[in-house]
């Protein structure tokens, strides 16, 4: 099987609103150009370009063509995108070089969240017969997914505080997140209900971000990075849309995904970055994946400290490669997530060869 | 020729205006969604038995294990016991209330899984976990999910209308209505600051740069970021057209017409306009045209602002000086 890692990662700062243009490619473009400048590549060197967006995030269609405007598409580029999380765009660019047909790849998402009511938009990905026409929006919908755990003595909202505090508190030293810093649990659970049971700590902030990820196949991988992030596995699974019919406090494509992605090998996993935009999701993955206390669990921040639509879940395995690439971990994880209450996911593992 | 710098420069500043789209989406439901819907019409609920004995409410089309089309119908029960609930202070527009309500799921008696909707109570306090709750029906049912106007305590009345004689639902229309604060980026902004002045400014990466109108954000050969603003002439050339002969929905022009690429004195893109003031049959690739302005009071962000453009009647431009923008 081809040896293929990652060599670079860049993201913008995650901010709540910029004056950017609402499909939100200018903060594409800072994270191309620290690319190139710190591989020492240009655009010619990318085989292949793909990248996750939404549409109904930008409000108009075909809304993903003006990034290709920002890549300079003169010559043709290879190119494709995905209507999810970038990180489905990193999956298709990791198959895309396993055919051989190219040995680089630049994977991209980004998004402006703060254009629209963001959680009224997320609705449109529900089932568009009986679920969508009654604009249930997202957070409403995590908030049902959280009291069916608490119900179920699954976790207790002190738990689902601490999350948050330890997301915020790890997010300190991180200077382009956008929550940080060190806050009493009980502070939090003194504050009030946004969904209830769901306070505004126990919810990813609304951010507006890009991110971009460069791959590439052996010898390349080696000639761009000192200390390249390997990819040992990738897998991703979704569940039933009906999140009436099937329990909701637990995570079976999470858990299918990690099976795959890790050949059921958890144990020696330094760093694990999760995509739970709500607290109790990480909670969730965590027991999907089976992630010991002796894993470091989104050191970065996590998507707590800043959400980026459609960037966030590529920013997982962005962080997770950066911990080998800084030499500062041997193996991690990363999860993403994309859909409704954690319909779809995907997990990658990484590793550094000394 | 014509590639002056601006002397008066626009700003770079966004501009941004509200956006509100609306669409409908109009779907055909098939037997296992259209029978739900059917059924809802005629206020009853019904759901499909899955292989795994348990009965789906509402039914999904296939099976969530054997991947087979679910059309085992069950009636259930219009009342049933909430799973689980969240409280939405406030409401946005295109949920079932307009005054703070629960979302909930519920397991109606005789279902084995839940249906999310609202419920109608007065504070979070009205609602717990187990709480009976029943369908309050709308008082005109088409046939879709919010013939069930909400939920709110209390059992089943037991009634239930008469079976109608209509045919089955096969569509369902659901309007869709977002609302956008959109942004233009720099260079569209002072692109359409112009406009609003009666001027035409592209834009170019610097000395020697090609000049795009409407500006571009970077020069797509290189990626260099637009620097400069240009001012152009509103009088150019056609370089390709067609000849609208086609009536369709929304169109302002009595056909035939001739939409045009037209390319300005010293751009190096052409634009998608109108030209009109002459007949369609003499229209030609290298003509001379200029722009026909609206009156200066009803100017504002837009191309619009030219009606279209017209014949000069000077001669002919060369199709050596154009080939290369075809």
């Amino acid at each position: 099987m081809t040896d293929i890692a990652v060599v670079g990662f860049a993201h913008a700062p995650h901010v709540r609103e910029t004056s950017g243009t609402t499909n939100g490619v200018e903060m594409l473009v800072p994270c191309f150009q620290q690319l190139y400048e710190e591989l020492g590549i240009t655009k010619s060197d990318i085989g292949f370009w793909c990248s996750g967006s939404s549409d109904y995030l930008a409000g108009r269609s075909f809304s993903f063509i003006s990034a290709v405007d920002s890549i300079g598409a003169v010559p043709p580029i290879n190119e494709s995108h995905v209507e999810m999380d970038a990180a489905w765009a990193f999956y298709e660019a990791w198959i895309k070089i396993m055919t051989g047909e190219v040995d680089t790849a630049l994977v991209y998402g980004f998004g402006k969240s703060s254009a629209g009511n963001l959680r009224k938009i997320l609705s449109m990905q529900l089932d568009p017969y009986l679920v969508a026409p009654l604009a249930l929006d997202s957070v409403s919908l995590a908030g049902l997914q959280a009291r069916l755990g608490l119900d179920a003595g699954k976790w207790t909202s002190e738990e689902m505080a601490a999350v948050a505090a330890r997301s915020r508190a790890a997010a300190e030293s991180n200077p382009n997140t956008q929550l940080s810093g060190h806050v009493d649990i009980n502070e939090l659970l003194a504050s009030p209900f946004v969904a209830d049971p769901l306070r505004a700590h126990d919810c990813a902030p609304i951010t507006d971000g890009a991110a971009a990820v460069v791959l590439a196949a052996g010898d390349r991988a080696r000639e761009l990075c000192e200390r390249p992030a390997w990819i040992t596995g990738v897998d991703h699974r979704i569940d039933s849309p009906g999140f009436g019919a099937r329990d909701l406090t637990v995570s079976p494509s999470t858990t299918a995904a990690a099976r795959a992605a890790t050949g059921g090998d958890v144990g020696g996993i330094d760093v694990a970055e999760l995509h739970g935009p709500f607290t109790h999701q990480e909670l969730i993955l965590r027991e999907a994946i089976g992630l010991s206390d002796a894993t470091t669990i989104n050191p970065s921040g996590g998507p707590l400290s800043g959400n980026p639509m459609f960037s966030a879940g590529l920013e997982r395995i962005g962080y997770a490669a950066k911990a080998i690439m800084d030499g500062n971990a041997g193996r991690t994880l990363a999860h993403a997530t994309s859909g409704a209450v954690l319909q779809q996911n995907l997990v990658a593992v990484l590793e550094g060869r000394n | 020729m014509g590639k002056s710098a601006v002397a008066e420069k626009f700003s770079n500043e966004p501009l941004s205006a509200p956006l509100k789209l609306q669409f409908d989406y109009t779907r055909s439901v098939g037997p296992t969604v259209g029978a739900f819907v059917t059924a809802l019409r005629d206020r009853k609920v019904i759901g499909a038995r899955g292989s795994d004995g348990r009965v789906y409410v509402p039914p999904p089309e296939f099976d969530p294990n054997t991947a087979e089309p679910l059309t085992d119908f069950v009636g259930v029960s219009d009342a049933g016991t909430v799973v689980s609930w969240t409280w939405m202070p406030e409401p946005i527009a295109g949920q079932p209330l307009t005054t703070p309500f629960a979302w909930a799921l519920i397991k109606l008696d005789g279902a084995d899984t839940s249906l999310v909707h609202a419920v109608d109570v007065a504070s979070p306090a009205g609602m717990s976990t187990g709480m009976r709750v029943r369908a309050r029906w709308a008082q005109e049912r088409v046939g879709r999910i919010q013939d069930i106007a909400c939920f709110e305590p209390g059992e089943s009345t037991g009634e239930s209308g008469p079976s109608s004689e209509s045919e089955p639902v096969t569509m369902v229309t659901t309007p869709i209505d977002l609302d956008y604060m959109h942004s233009a980026s720099a260079e569209e902004s002072f692109y359409l600051r112009g406009l609003k002045e009666g001027k035409l400014i592209g834009g170019r990466t610097g000395p020697g740069g090609k000049v795009y109108i409407p500006p571009r954000s970077a020069n797509p050969t290189d990626g260099i970021p637009t620097k400069e603003q240009v001012e152009l002439p509103d009088r150019g050339i056609v370089t390709t057209f067609c000849i609208v002969n086609v009536p369709f929905l929304g169109q302002r022009i009595k056909p035939p017409y001739v939409a045009a690429y037209v390319l300005l004195d010293g751009a190096d893109i052409a634009f998608l306009h109108l030209i009109l003031d002459c007949d369609a049959a003499n229209v030609r690739m290298g003509m001379r045209v200029e722009a026909k302005w609206k009156p200066r009071e009803e100017w504002d962000y837009t191309l619009e602002n030219i009606e279209y453009f017209r014949p000069t009647g000077e001669p002919d431009a060369e199709y050596d000086t154009y080939k290369h923008h075809l």
